[in-house]
Parts: C-alpha cells; sequence; structure tokens
C-alpha cells in the first residue's frame, strides 16, 4: 500500500436504530498507511463508526468505499471488538483459528502459533483454557489472533480500557510493531494520553458527528471546534 | 416386609449371577434406547443449532411448537404410532408393530423435540458469545456450525443424556407399541410393570435396580459435564 494514497471513502453515511440516528452523517476520506485514533466520550459512535468500516455494521444510508475489491475486503482486515471473545478453547486454539478457517497446514499453523503466543507472552499459557485468563491477558490473545492472519487493517476497539500501565504498554508496544512492518491501525479509544503516543492522525468523534479530522499534532495541539478544545482540555463532554 | 426383604436378597442374586433373563431384558433395553437416542441426535442437534443461528419468519412459532411438543404425553405418542402402525393404519404394511423398531420410532418422537430444545437453548447462548467473531472472521454457514456443535458439544452431551434418560425410564409409549412380549419386546420399565402386577417382586426390583443404576449414572455424567463446563476445564 503506497503512502498518501486514500483506502477508503465514506459519503454521508448514517446508521439509524429504532428511528435514532447514532452514527452520521458522515463523510470522510482514510490515508493509506498511518495510526488512526477514532476519539471521543462514551456513546460517542466509536464502536459503531468502526464496525462501518468493517462492514458488519447495517449503514441506513450513503457509501463506504473501500480501495481495493469488495470480495478481498473483510478477508483483509481484523477486528479486535470492546469485550474480546474468547471461544470456549485453550490459548492455543484460540490463535490457531483463525488460520485452521484458511485451511492451513498444520506445521504452518504450529510455527505461527508459537511465534505469536511468544511475541504476546503468552507462551507459557498455551495449553490454558482462554476462558480463564485475566482481562489483559484476554486483549492480548485477541490481538494475537487478530495479527496471525497477517491483516492489511487492523480495527481495534478500546482495547486498553480497563488495563493497568504494564498491560497497556505491552499491547501498545505491539500495536506500533504492527504499524511499523506495514499494518494500517484504526483503533478507538477515549483516552488521550494514549491518542498522544501513538496517533498519525486523529477523527474525533461526538454524539456520532465527526466534529475534527486530520493529523494528530494539529488536532491534539490546535484544535478548531470548541467541543474538542474542551474534550482535549480534559473537561466533560456529553 | 418379610417378602420385600426376600425380594431384595433375591434381586441381588439375580445381578450377580448375571441372570439370563435380567441380562437380556437389560441389553434390549438399551439396544433400543440407544437407537432412538442416535437417530434423534441426527435429526435434533443440527436443527436445534440450525435455529439458533438463523433468523426466518417463523422462528418463533417453530420455537414454541417445540417446546409444546416436549409435553407431549408419552402414552398418546404410543397411540398414534400404534395405529400408523397397526395392520390397517397406512405403514400397516411394513409389519413393524409389537418389534423393537416400533418402540425405538415412538422414543426417537418422544426425546427429539427434547433434545432439539435443549440444543437451541445452549446454542443460542454461544452464538450471542461468539456472533461478532465468526461474522468478523469471514465465516461460511458451514465453519459457524461446526464451531459452534465443536465448542458446545459438553452442553450437546448433556441435552443427548438428558433424552436417553427420558427414553430409558418410559414406559407408556413402548408398553402400547411393543406389546412387552417375552424374548421380543420386552425390556426394563414393561417387565417392572408386568412382573409387580404378578407378584414377582424378586425380578422386579433386581430390574428396578438396574434401571436406578442407568438412571444414576446418567445424571451423574450431566453433572460431571456441566460442572466442567462452568470451570473451563477441558
Ligand atoms: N443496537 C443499538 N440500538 C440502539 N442504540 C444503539 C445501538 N447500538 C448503539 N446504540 C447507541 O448508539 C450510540 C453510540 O454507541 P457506540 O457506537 O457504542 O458508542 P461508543 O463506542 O463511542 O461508546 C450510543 O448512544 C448507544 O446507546
Ligand atoms: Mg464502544
Amino acid at each position: 500500500m503506497v503512502a498518501g494514497i486514500n483506502l477508503v471513502a465514506l459519503r454521508a453515511v448514517c446508521v439509524k436504530r429504532r428511528s435514532k440516528l447514532i452514527l452520521g452523517p458522515v463523510s470522510l476520506d482514510l490515508k493509506g498507511s498511518g495510526l488512526t485514533i477514532v476519539l471521543g466520550p462514551n456513546g460517542a459512535g466509536k464502536t459503531t463508526f468502526l464496525k462501518v468500516l468493517h462492514g458488519i455494521e447495517r449503514i441506513s444510508s450513503g457509501s463506504v468505499q473501500w480501495s481495493m475489491a469488495e470480495r478481498s475486503v473483510r478477508r483483509t482486515q481484523s477486528y479486535v471488538f470492546q469485550r474480546p471473545v474468547m471461544l470456549r478453547r485453550t490459548v492455543r486454539q484460540n490463535l490457531a483459528y483463525p488460520m485452521k478457517l484458511l485451511g492451513q497446514q498444520a506445521s504452518k499453523i504450529d510455527e505461527h502459533v508459537i511465534y505469536w503466543a511468544n511475541q504476546i507472552g503468552l507462551t507459557e499459557m498455551l495449553n490454558s483454557p482462554a476462558t480463564r485468563l485475566s482481562g489483559g491477558e484476554k486483549q492480548k490473545l485477541a490481538l494475537g489472533r487478530a495479527l496471525i492472519r497477517k491483516p492489511k487493517i487492523l480495527f481495534l476497539d478500546e482495547p486498553c480500557a480497563n488495563l493497568d500501565g504494564r498491560s497497556t504498554r505491552e499491547i501498545e508496544t505491539l500495536l506500533l510493531s504492527a504499524n511499523s512492518s506495514g499494518t494500517r491501525i484504526i483503533m478507538a479509544t477515549h483516552d488521550l494520553g494514549q491518542s498522544r503516543r501513538l496517533a498519525t492522525d486523529v477523527v474525533f468523534l461526538l454524539n456520532g458527528q465527526v466534529h475534527e479530522q486530520g493529523p494528530a499534532e494539529d488536532i491534539l495541539c490546535s484544535p478548531q471546534t470548541s467541543e474538542a478544545k474542551a474534550f482535549l482540555k480534559g473537561e466533560i463532554v456529553e | 416386609m418379610n417378602e420385600i426383604w426376600a425380594g431384595i436378597v433375591e434381586a441381588f442374586r439375580l445381578i450377580i449371577t448375571l441372570d439370563r433373563d435380567l441380562f437380556e431384558i437389560t441389553l434390549r433395553s438399551l439396544q433400543v434406547s440407544m437407537s432412538a437416542l442416535v437417530i434423534a441426535c441426527i435429526f435434533a442437534l443440527p436443527f436445534g443449532t440450525w435455529l439458533a443461528i438463523r433468523r426466518f419468519r417463523f422462528r418463533r412459532l417453530t420455537i414454541a411448537t417445540l417446546n409444546a411438543l416436549m409435553g407431549l404425553p408419552p402414552v398418546v405418542v404410543g397411540l398414534i404410532v400404534y395405529l400408523l402402525l397397526s395392520r390397517s393404519g397406512p405403514f400397516g404394511v411394513l409389519g413393524l408393530l409389537f418389534t423393537p423398531t416400533a418402540m425405538i420410532i415412538a422414543q426417537v418422537i418422544i426425546i427429539t423435540p427434547l433434545i432439539a430444545s435443549l440444543t437451541h437453548q445452549a446454542m443460542r447462548e454461544l452464538w450471542a458469545e461468539y456472533h461478532d467473531l465468526l461474522i468478523s472472521l469471514n465465516t461460511t454457514s458451514r465453519q459457524r456450525i461446526l464451531t459452534l456443535i465443536w465448542d458446545g458439544r459438553r452442553a450437546l452431551l448433556t441435552g443427548a443424556l438428558a433424552g436417553f434418560g427420558r427414553a430409558i425410564g418410559e414406559v407408556g409409549a413402548i408398553m402400547i407399541v411393543g406389546g412387552n412380549i417375552d424374548h421380543a419386546t420386552r425390556v426394563l420399565t414393561t417387565a417392572i410393570a408386568l412382573e409387580t402386577g404378578k407378584g414377582d417382586f424378586a425380578l422386579a426390583l433386581g430390574l428396578g435396580f438396574v434401571l436406578i443404576a442407568l438412571a444414576l449414572l446418567v445424571n451423574f455424567a450431566i453433572h460431571t459435564l456441566s460442572r466442567t463446563e462452568q470451570e473451563g476445564t477441558w
């Protein structure tokens, strides 16, 4: 993917549930590289926005146009949910699952599972049931299971909410290294510090509307709208 | 009281010496109920799973019907199967009445709704948990059903065991369609009914102990399974 080329274009996207507008109208373009932070308070529509991009949330009107062929869009993307979904299997089997779905060779799967277990620091736990891991370990497993598919695009929905500093640092390190080896990352958070540490560009969401979008330094240092200014100052915005 | 005590002693003798009648009847009971279980599972497991993950127009009605069928009185099932299989009935030419096959048919009808309903409940829960991930990973319908059945296998086995327990302890329907014929269609429950009527408490009690042992075994297995499920041990 060439830097600077548009990756996806949203045009007047609206999501309505029970006749209430929960997202939109949103029109924006995302570039082909970098780490985009979708920033906003709870209920701003971050989850809905990510799910629309990933194609697992029905849109009521508007269009989402990816630069790649329709068929390969979902196949080249991974998504880490706000509450990580753990298969009722061992850590090893959770990691292997996406590769098994693609019908890959057992020896190749084993090799990747061992590599990623090491990356996420769960080598010792390979044979433990995933449902018994701690919150941070579950998030790391979900991240490993997302990265093992070698996605072009990785969505993360508040992966560090409720985690302590150490787990957060480990996850951020994994994200930065995936990003620098070419994985496009689009991540929702309401954590300002995390945005400052990771973002190359920011989409600021509030009440289902995009209030600001642009390079991280512009938005985080000199926001234009009063809502973004207030949020960045640490005030409570709703 | 003496009679009952003597019955208990005799019952143990029959069990310990592997009495031929007792052995034959127990074996037939297991054969009939196991066959019914396997056939019922072939229908009920995929159907219950499918019902959990598919949205379609008459879904609620189908589930309500399933739950209603679960409450069918076995005696009525027996009567209906009898009418269908009797010489003048639509399937009379097959000559199945008063054979173990007829008993299997009746038991399949009795336990299929139960197993399907339990499967549906368990799979609905699991699907709610897995839904987002399986959609995101672009799985095919086949992959989804296989994943759910595999990861829900303990719950499914529990449902199957409940079905087996119901089948092996059932008496009304198989009495009607099997006829309780010695060396042909006599099983544990029908034999107990007969021997009690005749006043032969020894054999009745011996059969009863075997039945209780089987029921306990099934319940113990269900209990163990649901505990490993909760504790997340594999
Ligand atoms: N299925 C739904 N039906 C009705 N309202 C919903 C549904 N999903 C989300 N919402 C509402 O949409 C808004 C945005 O939700 P969400 O995208 O989850 O926000 P965020 O992830 O930023 O916290 C919230 O006000 C939420 O209550
Ligand atoms: Mg959210």
